[in-house]
């Protein structure tokens, strides 16, 4: 076999003469390498701009269909029904996007290139934040065209500026749990074509059965339990208090659905807090084989 | 552990030129996934700017040592350092050292050629004009300056192959690992790689490349490690499995299986090895003694009164390499 030298002074010593300082462990390595992460996602939208219909094209024909087919034959008792359903088209909407994150990341992990990012002194973490950095802001610009839509057909604020600030900033939080939810099941699924199965069965039930879309007095009673304790139903009621927009008769009384701002921003966090340490467990773990 | 894997040094002129330069060493390396062993007591001590060929199947353990080697998977025994540091205690360490080509090409089909190497740069810690600097130098030395803003799933198989090789070697790496790097190519893609992979070494980088290829690991490694079933069933100069393995074979095709004795009796000066016999083929495969000809093997045949059906004269191939490697009672049932 060959024959090598091994050098008699200690490692440490001799490694640093050879390699640079670690960068990759600090707040700031972190940073960097998440926006190196987030723009490859923004280069991917440049590269397929039809991943953002997802987010603009789909909310507008709900934002239509909603304003000018279903809402004739929706009461909602005396509001105004375009101003009613943009909380609801706007929840929905930042439900559906976790399946974003989701497929872009199971997309990754079948293709080897995860391999040629783990094999590069990158931050451990920065592949995970920096889809979330780069969804955030596709949610962020799914929000702007919505309110816009609103703003056309009809729909309207009626309180001050902090509260629209509030409302704001819940709308992204909610982003922000539902994009690492979308992580977490895209670290979980075998395949990316099991992404939108799982986004079907669970975003379309959740947002029908609350008050995103009809009161929910016009529930049948058991169906009515089931959209008081909705967390869609809590966030949606969040965000009309917040804008000022007509809330419907509060047929069941849930402590969330009385206290819907408090609440909501209790549900995002509790979301948070579980699936932000169970998305970077996970990747640990998928990875690591 | 770390005090094992070095050995006593040999060379000790070395240092002087390079400095505190390593090459890779194992030491009883080994990779279980449930009950099987993919990997099992993987010795290694490559030296710097010296090229090592893990040669085996599919499934022979080749990938298995290389993601142990580059930190994408951690040992279940043993331990091993990367240019001097240990892949388990300071894996940050080894990624700033090696580059890595895996079997798939792993570079992103949604961007182009430039931006997928400014993107390796970055996340290298490059600034971005640094990044972009190296990117394009790369691009033009692997021949890919043309196709620079095309997207990488327009390229061909060759194009990826020649883009993942320069990705890893965005960060001047000191350890090179290539797993199957000419799987799917071209002869002539191949050669290129080959050209350029031989330019590196002489660049004193230390490279680790697995293949499949018997002639690849022959032309390119300074040492061969053979495995198979997760073991190290070689281990030597390509000089030297060459002399265990013997040179050409002569593929006899027999009318009968009774032939077999006689063929292996009339062709005993002629062969370098035992011959193996494939029962439901009716071969027996002679390797046969440097400077020996196929006419010398016809007429030991023919004296000895057999009239082969077929007769065959080839270069070794790797079922020949395990042949010849593995336990040579079960050689027959080990034949394809």
């Amino acid at each position: 076999m060959t024959t090598a030298t091994a050098p008699p002074v200690s490692r440490p010593d001799s490694r640093a003469l050879v390699h640079p300082p670690d960068q990759t462990g600090g707040v700031r390595g972190w940073w960097r390498d998440s926006l190196v992460f987030a723009g490859r996602n923004i280069e991917h939208i440049r590269q397929i701009p039809e991943k953002l219909l997802d987010v603009t094209v789909q909310p507008l024909m709900f934002v239509l269909l909603f304003a000018y087919v279903f809402g004739g034959a929706i009461n909602v008792g005396g509001g105004n029904y375009r101003e009613y359903i943009i909380a609801g088209i706007l929840l929905q909407s930042l439900a559906f996007g976790m399946t974003g994150p989701a497929t872009s990341i199971a997309t990754d992990l079948t293709e080897g290139v995860i391999d040629r990012f783990r094999s590069l002194p990158a931050n451990r973490i920065a592949y995970v934040t920096g889809h979330y950095l780069a969804e955030l802001a596709g949610l962020g610009l799914s929000i702007v065209v919505l309110l816009a839509a609103g703003l056309v057909v009809g729909w309207r604020t009626h309180t001050d500026a902090l509260h629209i600030g509030t409302a704001l900033l819940l709308l992204l939080t909610f982003a922000s749990a539902m994009i690492w939810v979308g992580t977490w099941i895209g670290l979980k699924v075998r395949t990316p074509d099991a992404v939108m199965g799982v986004g079907f069965t669970v975003v379309f039930p959740l947002t029908f059965l609350s008050n995103a879309f009809v009161p929910i007095s016009s529930l049948p009673n058991v169906l009515q339990w089931i959209a008081a304790w909705n967390p869609i139903s809590v966030m949606v009621a969040a965000v009309r208090e917040l804008f000022g927009n007509p809330l419907s008769p509060l047929v069941k009384h849930t402590w969330p659905l009385e206290h819907p701002v408090v609440a909501a921003f209790g549900y995002c966090i509790v979301i948070l807090a579980i699936t932000v340490p169970a998305s970077l467990r996970r990747y640990r773990v998928r990875t690591s084989d | 552990m770390y005090e094992q894997a070095v050995q006593p040094t040999k060379s000790p002129g070395f240092l002087g030129e390079a400095g505190a330069a390593e090459g890779v060493r194992a030491h009883d390396l080994g990779k279980r996934f449930g009950d099987l062993w993919a990997l099992r007591e993987l010795d290694l001590d490559v030296a710097p700017g010296t090229v090592l060929g893990l040669l085996g199947h599919n499934g022979a353990g080749k990938t298995t040592a290389i993601r142990i080697l580059t930190t994408l998977s951690a040992p279940s025994t043993g331990s091993a350092t990367v240019g001097g540091i240990d892949v388990v205690a300071d894996p940050g360490g080894v990624r700033r050292t090696i580059g890595v080509a895996s079997q798939q090409a792993t570079v992103d089909g949604l961007m182009n050629a430039r931006k997928n190497l400014v993107m390796v740069g970055r996340l290298h810690g490059m600034p971005k004009g640094t990044a972009v600097a190296r990117a394009d130098e790369l691009l033009e030395r692997f021949g890919l300056t043309e196709a620079a803003a095309r997207l990488v799933k327009t390229f061909s198989g060759g194009m990826r192959r020649r883009l993942d090789l320069a990705a890893s070697l965005v960060a001047s790496p000191q350890v090179l690992f290539l797993d199957e790097p000419t799987t799917g190519l071209d002869p002539r893609s191949r050669n290129e790689l080959w050209d350029m992979l031989l330019d590196l070494v002489r660049d004193g980088t230390t490279v680790i490349l697995t293949t499949q290829y018997l002639d690849e690991a022959d032309r390119l490694a300074d040492d061969i490690v053979v495995l198979d079933h997760g073991r190290t069933v070689a281990h030597g100069t390509p000089a030297e499995l060459k002399a265990q393995i013997g040179n050409d074979r002569v593929d006899v095709t027999m009318a009968g299986a009774g032939e077999f004795p006689a063929i292996v009796r009339a062709t005993e000066n002629l062969a370098s090895n035992a011959p193996s016999f494939d029962e439901a083929m009716l071969v027996a495969t002679v390797p046969v003694r440097e400077g020996v000809r196929l006419v010398d093997v016809m007429r030991a045949l023919d004296a000895a009164g057999i009239d082969p059906v077929e007769l065959d004269r080839r270069e070794v191939s790797l079922d020949d390499v395990f042949l010849t490697l593995t336990a040579p009672d079960d050689a027959t049932e080990a034949s394809p």
